[in-house]
């Protein structure tokens, strides 16, 4: 079984990319000022976005994007889709402001909404929640982007057949400094639909590699 | 007095739960907070709210089953405050 990368995102130096190619390129240079331009130039209406983290926003607007436009949710169960990510600074950012609220005993107000951004895999449940996924989900930290790691991963969870299409890639946000790289992966029975729109790519670590770079396959 | 606390209150949970788009005076002191009406503000938000009472005004809030009746409205708390302030 072969299988396939059906439709990629990407999110950096103030430019969204899709399927390799920039569709939006914003004016704006810092994180908070690029993330609510995105949101705006895509018309999204989803309130609690202003009230998530920028890890959370990256991956929500990543997902957002890159499943517009495609039925990946109406062909699969959410049950049959997965969320696999990896990134490399976990949530520091929030961890770092969750401690500077708590490292003085005598003005102890931790904030519940800045607590609950204290882990990474919140990103991964915003988007499920979004779209009603319910496969297996996770999220890996690792020093870069690893894309034998998902390959292995991923490609595990297809032959145990516990997904038919899963949700995977980067996203990485500390400070001004954001990436995000997601990509979609199906079975190769796709290959005759996407064949003819040549837009698939085979789902390998080269691939990976390359299209993380932002070279063409 | 209840109306410049209800002033207050308006702008302190508008910045406090970054809620977008909406100016703390086009906030209705009686409208519901939670829900498809109002703010539709969530879980995460009335224990924000919980930790802003404390914070804001000394008022520890410790049997959740008064959350509801407490938190209905920017109006509803601020009754609140003005009955359990100084106790």
């Amino acid at each position: 079984m072969e299988l396939l990368i059906t439709k990629t995102i990407q999110l950096q130096d103030h430019r969204v990319w899709l399927n390799g190619i920039i569709e939006y390129v914003s004016e704006e240079e810092s994180f908070d000022k690029f993330i609510r331009s995105v949101y705006r130039h895509y018309n999204i209406d989803y309130p609690k976005f202003f009230k998530m983290d920028n890890l959370c926003k990256l991956a929500f607007l990543s997902a957002e994007i890159l499943l517009r436009g495609t039925d990946i949710l109406q062909k699969y169960p959410g049950e049959e889709v997965a969320i696999i990510l990896e990134n490399a600074s976990s949530s520091l950012e929030y961890d770092r402001k969750h401690m500077e609220s708590i490292r003085d005993r005598n003005n102890y107000f931790p904030s519940p909404s800045v607590f609950v951004y204290t882990i990474p895999n919140i990103m991964v449940a915003e988007i499920a929640i979004r779209h009603k996924v319910k496969g297996e989900n996770a999220v890996f930290i690792l020093e870069q982007f690893d894309p034998g790691f998902i390959d292995h991963y991923v490609s595990q969870l297809f032959r145990s057949q516990q997904v038919n299409c899963c949700l995977s890639g980067w996203v990485e946000c500390y400070g001004d400094h954001y990436q995000s790289f997601l990509f979609i992966v199906e079975q190769e029975d796709e290959r005759k639909r996407f064949k003819a729109l040549q837009e698939y790519v085979i789902f390998n670590i080269l691939n990976m590699e390359k299209l993380f770079k932002g070279k063409s396959i | 007095m209840i109306e410049d606390l209800i002033l207050k209150l308006r702008k302190e949970i508008i910045d406090q739960l970054q809620v977008e788009g909406i100016a703390p005076e086009d906030v209705d002191p009686e409208a519901p907070l939670f829900g498809e009406e109002g703010l539709g503000l969530d879980s995460i938000d009335v224990l924000e709210l919980v930790v802003l009472l404390d914070k804001n005004y000394g008022i520890k809030i410790r049997a959740s089953k008064d959350g509801p009746k407490i938190f209905y409205s920017v109006k509803s708390i601020a009754e609140y405050i003005m009955e359990h302030q100084n106790q």
